[in-house]
């Protein structure tokens, strides 16, 4: 099983060239690899999660070259979760692409997707920082080719600016890499966790400064609140399909800074002691009240959505700055919500856009289909601003729980359940206006012609017709299936909460994951004669690191 | 020599910075250019500075650190491709509306442009 770990990326990156090379001309051709490449994604992620699900972690050594120089790809729970999440969210979205047209409006969309989900799948497995950097590095380059899927010149602007600042955040990236190395000399991240703890609490300065650069990269990923500026306009600007899968490019953020600061940077070491306290839950906090109030003030749809990410990224970094198993746990069961809840709400923004000229949050003519994608709204709604019984419910509860042993309870409880209330309001008066409004406001006759084309996508609609203003049965099917999804996340929430639970239990306990990546044969610290002679490469090899795994799991 | 170097990338990132904080998509991408030099040097001083010793492991008494020129390498890859597609991207944005300016526009003035 041990070479199952690099599929997650090596799949996409097959398939994307492919895509690229034979099928160019021949969309269906596309939708159908496209579809076949992601499904066999979630068969590999479900064996993964399967498999690391009694606590064994899992270990691939790129080049067969161990582990503190060689690059590894480590599959613990919360890796091979995040990867599963991320396949189950890539379904429904490219089903949605499908069934919307949204892929045969540029060139190549399906290709920058699998590219993407190599990616997102090597930044959620790598064991190495630079690795990391290099897989953030081919997520983004694939988004921004996603971003301006389809152009526009709105979309074009908001695309500059998106590039811009992660550019931004790459560069603080590397200065952070690079400080990191100069203090320790080493960037794989079970070795960086043996590194920082031996270092002495005297100085400490270095790893520290480090530590806050590395946090601040991680929190312009997750669009936590100073960092935030290039997500509203970028996510709005998107294409919906584009913008509900980057609905788990935030929680790569939030996956990072999870990683990094339960492995590396412990609540324990010296070097970030108050870290989270201080800088963290502050922040958080602020993140979520202004994420909510963006919400109630925004004046477009997709803003509104696009706010409600923000919101949502702040309730899960409150979570994971209390920095407890119960906090985290409670985190990684709001962060598997809070993806399907956004990707499903970006992808109604895309259904309620359709027969209407633009998404003004403004009384317009009754649209065909409108009852339908009204429901969806609704539940979608529900389940993002947290009312019960959906999921954001229960992941509010848990979160509320968690922060109830912490100094910053009374912080936590105040905002969490204030910021509900004005999400709900704000997204109780979004559906009104979109949904109820529309049946006071005459139609006119030239309905069928929006006479603001604001993109090329009207003009698409436009030339489509009638076929626009209806969407098809597979895009309201995508939907439906992201808040099924949601609603078996609410039923099963004892037995996902019980798997968070585990893995954060293992998050607090990385002793495993460090001794699976250190002491794997082949390093050079060993005898040579330990290694069975001229097996590198052979299939003996590759049991023997697995088998070891597995015994120190137990 | 190590304060030559410090000063180098301290000049380098606080130029980028001053031109990354400009409205208009050239000097910001000039400006993203001389940071990422700041960085390449960075990340190539934080191996330690050494004069004249071969970058491998070789029964030299003095070998430079490897590691890091690998992960300049890496990094002069990536943000010259970076660079490419922004540039590429904000002449786009620039063609299209007629205008460079980085921020958000108006809501009324994209409107007003996507008509003429």
């Amino acid at each position: 099983m041990t070479h199952w770990i690099i599929a997650p990326v090596v799949l996409p990156a097959m398939l994307a060239p492919f895509i690229v090379l034979a099928a160019r001309y021949h969309i269906g051709i596309q939708r159908v690899f496209s579809v076949a490449g992601v499904l066999a994604l979630i068969a590999i992620a479900a064996g993964l999660t399967w498999q690391a699900s009694d606590g064994t972690v899992t270990l691939y050594q790129l080049g067969d070259w161990a582990a503190p120089f060689g690059i590894v790809l480590v599959a613990d729970r919360l890796s091979t979760m995040m990867v599963l999440l991320t396949g189950v969210l890539a379904l429904f979205v490219v089903l949605y692409a499908i069934g919307s047209g949204w892929d045969s409006r540029g060139r190549h969309f399906h290709a920058l997707f699998q590219f993407q989900l190599m990616g997102i799948m090597g930044a959620f497995l790598t064991g190495d920082l630079f690795n990391l950097f290099v897989f953030f590095e081919v997520l983004l380059i694939a988004s921004y080719g996603l971003m301006i899927h389809a152009g526009g010149n709105a979309r074009l602007r908001a695309g500059v600016q998106y590039v811009l600042y992660n550019l931004l955040g790459s560069t603080l990236f590397l200065f952070a890499l690079g400080a990191l190395y100069a203090q320790t000399g080493t960037l794989n991240m079970a070795d960086l966790a043996e590194r920082v703890a031996m270092i002495d609490a005297a100085d400490t300065v270095g790893i520290r400064i480090a530590s806050v650069m590395l946090l601040m990269v991680f929190a312009v990923k997750a669009a936590l609140v100073p960092l935030h500026f290039w997500l509203p306009s970028s996510y709005a600007e998107a294409p919906a399909p584009v913008a509900a899968l980057f609905a788990i490019m935030t929680k790569v953020g939030a996956y990072a800074i999870i990683r990094v600061y339960t492995l590396i940077f412990g609540p324990d070491v010296a070097a970030t002691e108050g870290l989270h306290g201080l800088w963290l839950m502050p922040l958080a906090l602020v993140s979520l009240a202004i994420g909510m109030v963006g919400v109630l003030a925004a004046r477009q749809f997709d803003r509104l959505v696009a706010y409600s990410v923000i919101g949502s990224m702040g309730m899960v970094m409150v979570s994971i700055a209390l920095f407890t198993q119960a906090g985290i746990a409670a985190a990684l069961y709001y962060i598997i919500h809070s993806t399907l809840a956004a990707g499903a709400l970006f992808l109604i923004t895309d259904l309620a856009r359709a027969g209407r000229s633009d998404l003004d949050l403004t009384a317009q003519p009754p649209i065909a289909g409108g009852p339908l994608t009204a429901a969806l709204f609704f539940v979608a709604a529900i389940a993002m601003a947290g009312l019960p019984p959906l999921s954001g419910f229960v992941g509010k509860l848990l979160i509320l729980d968690a922060g109830f042993a912490s100094g910053w309870v009374i912080w936590i409880w105040a905002v969490v359940l204030g910021s509900s209330l004005v999400s709900v309001v704000g997204f109780a008066r979004a559906g009104s206006t979109l949904f109820w409004k529309a049946r006071s406001v005459t139609v006119p006759d030239d309905v069928d012609e929006p006479e603001d084309t604001k993109s090329l996508e009207n003009a698409e609609a436009t030339l489509h017709g009638e076929a626009r203003l209806v969407p098809s049965t597979l895009s309201y099917a995508a939907v439906g299936g992201l808040l099924s999804l949601l609603v078996l996340h609410t039923v099963l929430a004892g037995p996902v909460y019980r798997y968070t639970d585990a893995t954060a239990s293992q998050l607090f306990g990385p002793d495993d994951y460090v001794s699976t990546v250190l002491d794997t044969k082949g390093k050079l610290t060993r005898p040579k004669a330990e290694s069975p002679e001229g097996s590198y490469g052979g299939a003996g090899d590759h049991g023997a690191p697995e088998g070891d795994a597995k015994e120190e799991g137990h | 020599m190590e304060f030559l170097v410090a000063s180098a990338i301290g000049v380098m990132t606080a130029g980028g910075l001053y031109l990354v904080l400009r409205l208009r998509t050239f000097p910001v991408i000039m400006g993203i250019s001389l940071l990422t030099y700041a960085v390449n040097v960075f990340l190539f001083a934080s191996g330690r500075l050494t004069l004249g010793a071969p970058p491998i492991l070789t029964d030299a008494e003095r070998y430079t650190d490897p590691l890091p020129q690998a992960l300049v390498l890496t990094a002069i890859v990536i943000s010259f491709g970076m660079t490419a597609v922004i540039v590429m991207i904000a002449l786009g944005a620039y063609l299209g509306a007629d205008d460079d300016h980085v921020d958000d526009p108006a809501k009324g003035d994209t409107a007003a442009e996507d008509k003429a």
